[in-house]
């Protein structure tokens, strides 16, 4: 493929070969797009406040739980209303594995993660027979259930005093402060972003797609219904496990609390607002929801002067404009920022023409 | 002898206001195969306002009664007609999805305006106990059992009888069939989200004048999905016979296993059945079954 005048619009990619064909990104201006935004990433310490990165922390642990209930929900079709407790699962796992038996966290990261990926399996199964709504609510029960779990086997949990967890120690360096955890959560959540994006060009993906968009027909086809659904559940676990261990290290103290049924519904709404199927959508969707509650936050601190109890209403105020983002996305925009960000790019490609 | 059966009392109580708030899912989900996750949320309107009329405006119980069922019944059609009625034949994921954002959408107002203190209804029934043999009952308990199975009576009477109720059913069979027959569906899902909207409210105001009203109370919402579940989402019966088991089960894992297990038991025991039922019986006790084959 030849360099293209990166100051022209792009009107249409064009490949002659099998192997452009494929390729992630076609022209030479995206492949320097991915290389100075991977530049900036690595720099955000450098240019950023600890404040930002902090905050840069929790949106990349969400990006790597939206991922995973993306390739669940978004990729496969099977909803999860219980992938806050999934989280939790995760992070308590790590927390044992770190914090109870000793062991280093390059262990306990990926230990973390085949341990959800196990107990997302299991509460699986009923993917077998039901589907849809029936789903949904078997998944709500293996959220109450482990929410359960987590608040009563003290001997592993502490129960409701919560677990001390660590700093992660790598390769020598102990990750005590947000800058060195940064770039940890950086790595791991781009390993999981070009893990997602190639799991959807390989044949399990392509599955997955198949089950979600008729699952009868994918039978048909000799696509193991179970197999592949099951294997949904635990990939898309192990994500989240993942991103419960980082969670849990990151926050240092974990109790039942931080995994209840809101932070299920804080999943789903990235995945719905980002963009169902689509894994640049989790990632804004995570980076959209992360960053809504701080920027109300920061609103409110601007009207303080004003209206001084606006802190008593505020916390009410953050459910009502989470709850009404979520369904006026749906209503107007199903596909998500994803669509959003496309038609955008999609306006300026053709402009001045709109076809 | 006489715990278990206090327990067995208690449960069956509290299980006839499930079955009422229960049947609001039922309706729902038999008219427009839609779940309403927030349902919760309804209940906890309707105590509130209420409640809000009793203790600030003064007002009788009845007439305030009335101006809540009144105020739920109108919110249920503000909800159908500007959320909802976009949701018809999209994926059960939207539909999902938008209830339960609607629940916290209304959470969040309802911290906002009545804050999240529990609160408390002045005396309504008298406190005298009763004694049923040797079993000792509050008279607010036999008042929420007597209103719950009054409505449960008069709905089953409402969809075998009367027109309106008639409707529903031929929507909740075929919406084609019902359309091409005269009946206007948008009408018939309006009512039956009004109507859903009522029974939740109501049962607000019962399980407050229990336990008083407090944010938590909208978790009946998803206590009551169990309910519904084991008696089959869309069967009236399977609403009240789930009811009354899952009452019972509640208040027997509370009172046996909530000591041995450091408590919590009570809310998970529910869900627990839920499981079972999901792995050997999906579609509940009297639920019509979706059989697909390749």
């Amino acid at each position: 493929m030849r360099l293209r005048n990166p100051f022209v619009m792009e009107s249409g990619v064009f490949t002659t070969n099998y192997r452009d064909d494929m390729a992630f990104h076609y022209p030479m201006l995206a492949k320097l797009r991915v290389a100075a935004i991977m530049l900036l990433l690595f720099l955000l310490p450098v240019y950023a406040g600890t404040y930002l990165v902090s905050i840069a922390n929790l949106v990349g642990i969400a990006i790597i739980g939206s991922l995973g209930l993306n390739i669940l929900t978004g990729f496969t079709g099977q909803i999860s209303i219980g992938h806050g407790a999934f989280l939790g699962v995760g992070a308590y796992a790590a927390g044992f594995i770190t914090a109870k038996m000793g062991l280093p966290f390059w262990i306990a990261l990926p230990a973390a993660g085949v341990i959800t990926a196990a107990v997302g399996a299991i509460f699986g199964i009923p993917s077998l027979r039901l589907k849809g709504l029936y789903l949904a609510i078997a998944t709500l029960a293996a959220q109450v259930i482990i929410e359960f779990v987590i608040a009563h086997w003290d001997g592993v949990t502490n129960g409701v005093h919560g677990m001390f967890l660590p700093a992660p120690q790598l390769f020598g360096f102990t990750l005590d402060n947000d800058v060195s955890y940064y770039y940890l959560v950086l790595v791991v959540c781009i390993i999981a972003a070009m893990f997602a994006f190639n799991l959807f060009r390989s044949r399990v993906g392509r599955a997955f797609v198949a089950v979600r968009d008729r699952d009868l027909a994918a039978e048909v086809m000799g696509i193991n219904l179970f197999k592949y659904k099951i294997m949904a559940f635990a990939l898309s676990s192990f994500y989240v496990g993942v991103a419960g261990a980082l969670w849990g290290h990151y926050l240092r103290i974990i109790s039942p609390e931080h995994f209840t049924i809101a932070v299920s519904i804080q999943y789903l709404a990235m995945v719905i607002i980002g963009g169902l199927g689509s894994v640049m959508g989790s990632i804004y969707g995570a980076v959209f929801i992360t960053l809504l509650p701080i920027v109300l936050r920061e609103i409110a601190g601007l009207f303080s002067t004003y209206f001084p109890n606006i802190e008593t209403i505020i916390l009410g105020l953050k459910e009502a404009v989470f709850g009404t983002t979520i369904v006026v996305f749906l209503i107007y925009e199903p596909e998500g920022l994803a669509r959003i960000w496309q038609n955008i790019k999609d306006y300026f490609k053709l402009w001045p023409f709109s076809y | 002898m006489v715990f278990l059966m206090q327990l067995v009392v208690t449960g069956l109580v509290v299980g006839a206001v499930y079955a009422m708030v229960a049947l609001g899912f039922v309706l729902i989900y038999k008219s427009s195969d839609v779940i309403n996750f927030a349902q919760g949320e309804l209940l906890l309107v309707g105590a509130y306002i209420c409640l809000t009329l009793v203790n600030v405006y003064h007002m009788p119980f009845l007439v305030a009664l009335l101006i809540s069922i009144a105020v739920s019944f109108l919110l249920g059609i503000i909800i159908e007609r500007t959320i909802l009625r976009s949701f018809i034949n999209e994926p059960v994921i939207s539909v999902i999805m938008v209830t339960l954002g609607l629940s916290s959408a209304m959470r969040g107002l309802i911290q906002v305006i009545w804050s999240t203190d529990t609160r408390t209804f002045p005396e309504i029934f008298p406190t005298a106990p009763v004694n049923i043999g040797p079993v000792v009952v509050s008279q607010v308990y036999l008042w929420s059992l007597f209103v719950s199975l009054v409505m449960l009576v008069a709905f089953s009477l409402f969809f075998k009888y009367s027109h309106m109720g008639i409707a529903m059913r031929a929507t909740a069979d075929d919406q084609q069939a019902a359309l091409s027959m005269g009946i206007s569906v948008k009408l018939i899902f309006a009512a039956t989200w009004a109507i859903a909207a009522v029974v939740a409210g109501i049962g607000g105001i019962l399980l407050g004048n229990i336990n008083g009203v407090n944010s938590s109370l909208s978790h009946i919402g998803l206590t009551v999905l169990p309910v519904a579940i084991l008696g089959g989402l869309d069967s009236i019966p399977g609403a009240i016979v789930g009811g009354l088991i899952i009452g019972v089960l509640e208040s027997l894992s509370g009172g046996y296993l909530d000591p041995l297990l450091g408590g919590g038991v009570k809310e998970v025991a529910p869900f627990v059945v839920l499981v079972l039922i999901l792995m050997i019986k999906p579609y509940g006790l009297f639920g019509k079954e979706i059989i697909e084959r390749v």
